[in-house]
């Protein structure tokens, strides 16, 4: 332990940066500059896929369940570059499958068999997703957020801390409640590409649609906005003052770069004098918090960077800290890090569990809305649409809402953000319950369900820690919105005619949309689309069409 | 949720509303708020089932039980309260959860009294099953709702003659919270948050207030809800698992018969709501016979 480091804030849960580290705007700005937010350079394919059509049509990318044939499965032979976040990657096609597809191809017939099944059993109906992905909404683009990953089963849990600091790594510590004195074995340094992977595939996604040719596909109109929803992760003397205070440490070790103590102490006052007589800048109203986590006899994880194993380890960044552990309690400590906080903090959690979806059992779990229609030129600002997406859904809940992002079964996605984690991957977050070493047959179903949290929280609306509790849900959720492209072509028919003549309200109807899920003003969006310049369908009146010819 | 059964008591001189219209009423609107406002997620199919299932369970167990006439107030009553706090994704264990509900009124019986709140032996037994879930947060902290609620149902409870056993719950239950927030340094704005749960106010007002399933005394359902409310929070603080008070209840309703035994009273009838005091029998028009006769009440 550095003994002799200056004064710094400590990184709760929640609170991950100390004050000051990272300005408003920070993250904010550079996820606008980010090189995948907008995906300017992601391939968008003409979907075959019907949009909102009664008939579904499928492509070889599709893993839709009702896209089960091969006779329904037309081949495209063409790359269709998948975006992963910074580290993009693009999956070239083979014969107009990726690898991934190959997986899927074989996962298909147990998905199309649970998919034959639910509707056996009266589930809700499982429908085609199909559209394109086109960008999602990263963490980054809130402010002071931080991301923790909780794999559990049967009361095994595995917690992993993100840590994006970038400030001076001297300046870093974590102090969180734990329920039981860790062993040297139970701390692990994860690996932060794992976690960003984690986040990449769940976040929220913008797709596309291209309208086809009305005058070939009749039903084209007739939507099912529905068909989201479907079936189915020391020195003598500082002991002696330790003694003095009633603070004792429990274990000190040194896991990758960091220091590790874990503490238990008699009072409060005495673990708030240790802590800030080694250097941890305690908020003020803190003293209060710790006696309660000391009362309901939970133990102190206290970590600082070691700047000598950092060096030889040669990272130049924080890897996550993990933590794996057993007990009955399902929370995850909020409280310190409200404690004199300057403003609501974001929280990513990702849970990684066998049975199903996790929810919070002491605040409302609210999904966002999904699968609606935005204007086309959101595309270029599905930062700000989500962002201020989000903020309004928060004053919808009463700023007291715990919000679903991303539901599913850890099998696979549609439309992929990113790929799915592997069995290694998901192994290095804590899934211990595939018992097969790590290794996963190609096309053997993982038995994880991943659950993506979103809560923006302070003191005021959020006093208790927050409490979950795993489901059997599987159903699957994710926060999706469309743009759908209007058919350009000059052919004409009865039915070009009546897509014409709806176009126009369909624009409408999306701005208003627009405005009801950010609160952006109606006039600037319809502005932003042009709409005045859509031509209307003539501006007869309902009765002087009827009786025209 | 009350529990009443296919019988009707043979009251021709008093004409009172039955309480447990007016149960249905109230969880009616709690449901379609549910429904319409917080997205709750039933689906159609599943509202439809379980009154079906409910509805005709009740009527199986009128004729297997030779009851004197089909009364489907008391199933409705179960069936609502399943719609409000059962959620899977399978509906076969929504007609299993309606099944054990009305079938354990008939089934697990002791002197004439069935001993398990039908609704709440239903959503243990989904929960234990892992065929299903609760989402005790569904409801959101809305002040107003709760107020809401709280009002129906005490309206709901005054007219059933039982609201001691409500009122003595949240009394224990909120106590109990404060102490330990107290004992914890916590601020009082944590057992407030704990207490605001609408959850708990519909456990406390329609389903712990059941008369045909708590003591027949005042001083024994004082006692009863002091149980409830100590192995609820034991279950949620110690065990650290959710829906405390539906385990409360559970594990407290198979003393009833030791607490009726010890406390004695009268048994309750719905068209004659009573406090249970045995004084009040004698002057009742026409007498409620006491729990010992053997004659055929499924109530």
């Amino acid at each position: 332990m550095n003994r002799h480091i200056s004064f710094i804030d400590v990184f709760f849960f929640g609170k991950l940066l100390p004050y000051g580290w990272r300005r408003a705007g920070d993250h904010f700005n550079g996820a606008y500059e980010g090189t995948y937010l907008f995906s300017k350079g992601v391939a968008r394919l003409v979907s075959d896929c019907a949009y909102a059509t009664s008939t579904t049509l499928c492509d070889d990318h599709s893993i839709d369940p009702a896209c089960g044939s091969r006779e329904h499965r037309r081949p495209m032979g063409r790359s269709l570059p998948l975006t992963t976040g910074r580290g993009a990657s693009t999956i070239e096609l083979l014969g107009g499958r990726t690898r991934t597809d190959i997986s899927f191809a074989r996962t298909f017939s147990f998905l199309a068999a649970t998919f034959l099944i639910s509707l056996l059993f009266g589930h809700s109906t499982a429908s085609a997703f199909c559209g394109f992905y086109v960008g999602k909404a990263d963490t980054k683009l809130f402010n002071k957020a931080s991301e923790v990953a909780i794999a559990r089963h049967d009361d095994k849990t595995v917690l992993t801390m993100a840590n994006d600091l970038k400030g001076d790594v001297k300046e870093f510590a974590l102090v969180a409640p734990v329920p039981t004195v860790l062993e040297k074995d139970q701390i692990h340094v994860g690996d932060p590409a794992v976690l960003k992977h984690l986040a990449d595939y769940s976040a929220p996604r913008l797709v596309e649609y291209i309208d086809e040719n009305p005058c070939l596909r009749y039903g084209l109109i007739e939507r099912k906005m529905d068909a989201m929803k479907s079936m189915p992760q020391a020195a003598a003397g500082k002991l002696e003052r330790d003694r003095a205070l009633g603070v004792t440490v429990e274990a000190q070790y040194t896991v990758g770069e960091y220091d590790i103590l874990i503490l238990s102490a008699e009072e409060s006052a005495g673990l708030e004098t240790w802590l800030t007589e080694n250097g941890y800048r305690i908020p003020n109203g803190a003293l209060s918090v710790l006696h309660s986590y000391l009362k309901q006899g939970l133990k102190f994880f206290v970590a600082k960077v070691n700047l000598v194993e950092q060096a030889k380890l040669g990272f130049t960044h924080l890897r996550p800290l993990q933590i794996a552990f057993e007990s009955p309690k399902f929370v995850l400590p909020i409280r310190l890090g409200t404690v004199n906080a300057d403003g609501a903090q974001e929280l990513f959690v990702y849970f990684l569990t066998k049975q199903g979806r996790v929810e919070t059992t002491n605040y409302r779990t609210v999904r966002l809305p999904e699968a609606q229609e935005i204007p086309l030129y959101v595309k270029d600002k599905f930062g700000d649409f989500y962002r201020d997406l989000f903020t309004q859904q928060v004053k919808r809940e009463n700023e007291r809402g715990v919000f679903l992002e991303y539901a599913w079964d850890m099998n696979w996605c549609d439309p992929c953000a990113a790929n799915p984690l592997s069995a290694e991957e998901l192994r290095s977050l804590g899934v211990f319950w595939q018992d097969n070493g790590g290794k996963m047959l190609r096309g053997q179903g993982q038995n994880v369900f991943l659950t993506r949290l979103h809560v923006r929280y302070d003191a005021a609306h959020f006093p208790e820690d927050l409490i979950f509790q795993e489901t059997s849900d599987r159903s699957n959720f994710q926060a999706r919105y469309v743009l759908r492209h209007p058919w350009t072509g000059q052919e004409e028919c009865p039915a070009a005619t009546a897509y014409r003549q709806q176009l126009r309200e369909r624009y409408e109807r999306e701005a208003q949309t627009l405005a009801t899920l950010t609160g952006w003003n109606i006039g600037d969006i319809r502005k932003a689309m042009n709409i005045a310049l859509v031509p209307t369908s003539d501006d007869k009146k309902w009765y002087q069409r009827l009786w025209s010819n | 949720m009350e529990q009443g059964n296919g019988e009707t008591q043979p009251n021709k001189t008093v004409k009172r509303l039955d309480p447990r219209l007016y149960q249905i009423f109230s969880l009616g609107i709690l449901l379609t708020y549910g429904l319409l406002w917080l997205h709750f997620e039933v689906s159609i199919p599943q509202i439809a089932i379980t009154f079906g299932t409910a509805l005709l369970t009740q009527y199986a167990g009128t004729r297997l039980y030779k009851l004197p006439k089909f009364d489907p107030r008391s199933a409705l009553v179960s069936a609502v309260g399943l719609c409000i706090f059962l959620r899977t994704n399978d509906l076969v264990v929504v007609v299993l959860a309606s099944l054990i509900a009305i079938g354990s009124k008939f089934v697990i019986r002791w002197k004439s009294k069935h001993i398990f709140n039908p609704t709440n032996l239903a959503l243990i037994a989904v929960i234990v099953s892992g065929l299903g879930w609760i989402s005790p947060g569904q409801w959101g902290q809305i002040a107003w709702l709760g107020f809401l609620i709280a009002c129906m149902g005490s309206l709901v409870v005054t007219r059933a003659a039982r609201a001691d056993v409500t009122l003595s719950f949240l009394a224990f239950y909120l106590g109990l919270l404060v102490a330990r927030a107290l004992w914890l340094g916590d601020p009082l704005t944590i057992p407030l948050h704990q207490i605001e749960s609408v959850t708990l106010l519909i456990f406390s007002f329609f389903m712990i207030s059941d008369p045909k399933t708590t003591p027949n005394a005042r001083a024994g359902r004082i006692f009863f809800a002091f149980l409830v409310a100590v192995a609820s929070l034991f279950v949620q603080f110690v065990l650290w698992r959710p829906n405390g008070p539906l385990w409360g209840l559970i594990v407290g309703a198979p003393l009833v018969p030791l607490i009726d035994y010890l406390f004695p009273g009268v048994r309750y009838n719905w068209p004659e709501p009573s406090s249970g005091k045995l004084t009040s029998v004698f002057s009742l028009p026409v007498p409620v016979p006491l729990s010992l006769s053997q004659s055929r009440r499924i109530s």
